[in-house]
């Protein structure tokens, strides 16, 4: 890593052609090693192993060249950037604008409060940080990742389409609804100094260097959720009778959408565990939109969030939030489920 | 996690260079944010945000201490 951090440019150069060549084989390599156990053909155990030893580090592989992509093209985004693009924005542009540059900038949710008062003091609206807030943590890279090597490129675009619908529309509706006051009083007290951050410009190098960080700190982060998903995953695969979900996550069964959504925002879990387990229950005769409705719900309103934004929220404003949320969730997966 | 190791690291810069300092930490958030600190941790030398949302090594805390020492 050392040597890496040192040579960005030259390691990529050698890096890039190992993986694809990785990547092509593959396929072959986790069939050879199903074959060296002597497993026979078709049985519930071999699937269920063929499954895992492909898929994981299949997904790794993805997860860790986008990662180091999205590295790369966050450090051309900051907050204070993004802030001063958003500063006096129109509502319904600034929501637009703001769930793009969600997915775009550095954002982790320990620092939902420093940034909440960061956009307010700005005067940025309070509907476009509300969908700032909603898209930042929903559309994510390992998300994204994920969805494509499991479900394939049409669900990960899906996921990424309709997480900034939900995102423009209940900042917009948040916005609409004139809830300014619902904001804890201090918040508007804060009179920042205005001696900011200066920035430096980095140079490529830099920038590369910021490319391997993001692998280092996320990838090692959610490697052992990508083990625990995909395991779970390969388990339902092999072992759950087909159509076993059909009658309770089922198009036909019409509660199944909010019930989803119910269970799934106060369940929390990062993209990594989640997206696996789910993909498998698809599989057991799931409804997409229903599917769809819960991943959603349990990687894009959490728990944890809503108790770090209850210091600058007031109550009413956390219900109003997740509630509007929820409610356009629910709706992406009735959509979803009377039109596929 | 990082605001530990940012303050350990602070500290370990500032012992080295031999200066004398007064290290505060401040964990209020309306204090945080009166320093137009969007991302944590942050390091402010005499109130003069140099870092925000990220953890320097302890070199780097040494180079930006000479730089910014008054």
């Amino acid at each position: 890593m050392k040597v890496v951090e040192k040579h960005p440019i030259g390691s990529a150069v050698i890096i890039l052609p190992l993986w694809i060549i990785m990547y092509a084989i593959l396929q072959r390599i986790a069939d050879a090693l199903i074959a060296l156990t002597g497993l026979p053909d078709g049985e519930h155990l071999t699937e269920a192993l063929r499954f895992f030893v492909f898929e994981v580090p299949k997904v790794l592989l993805l997860l860790v060249l986008v990662v180091f992509v999205v590295g790369i093209i966050r450090t051309y985004f900051s907050p204070e950037r993004t802030r001063s693009l958003l500063g006096g924005k129109s509502l319904f542009v600034g929501n637009i604008l703001s769930s793009m540059l969600g997915i775009v900038t550095p954002f982790c949710s320990c620092s939902a409060v420093p940034l909440f008062i960061g956009f307010v003091e700005a005067g940025v609206p309070l509907g476009v940080t509300f969908s700032f807030l909603i898209a930042a943590p929903m559309i994510n890279e390992v998300a994204v990742v994920l969805l494509f090597g499991l479900f394939g490129w049409q669900t990960a675009l899906l996921y990424v389409g309709t997480g900034s619908v939900i995102a423009i529309a209940a900042g917009y509706v948040i916005g609409r609804l004139k809830v300014e006051h619902f904001v804890e009083d201090w918040v508007y007290k804060i009179h920042a100094n205005p001696t900011a951050l200066e920035e430096i410009i980095p140079s490529f190098t830099d920038r590369m260097q910021s490319g391997y960080g993001a692998v280092k700190d996320i990838v090692g982060k959610v490697w052992p959720y990508i083990l625990a998903g995909i395991g779970v995953g390969s388990g339902i695969h092999g072992y759950m009778p087909e159509n076993f979900m059909a009658g309770l996550m089922g198009k036909s069964v019409w509660w199944s959408v909010p019930a989803a959504v119910l269970i799934g925002v106060p369940l929390y879990s990062n993209a990594a565990g989640i997206i696996p387990v789910v993909h498998a229950l698809l599989e057991k005769g799931a409804a997409l939109g229903t599917t769809l409705a819960f991943m959603m719900s349990v990687i894009g309103l959490s728990l944890p969030e809503t108790i770090i934004l209850r210091k600058v929220l007031k109550i009413q404003l956390i219900l109003i939030f997740v509630s509007v949320v929820a409610v356009g969730i629910i709706m992406v997966g009735y959509v979803f489920n009377l039109v596929y | 996690m990082n605001c530990k190791t940012l303050e350990k690291r602070t500290l370990e810069a500032v012992r080295f260079l031999g200066i004398e300092a007064t290290i505060e930490k401040l964990e209020a958030y309306p204090e945080i944010t009166a320093y137009c600190i969007m991302r944590t941790p942050g390091l402010v030398i005499d109130e003069k945000v140099v870092v925000a949302g990220s953890v320097p090594t302890v070199d780097k805390i040494k180079e930006l201490l000479l730089v910014h020492q008054g």
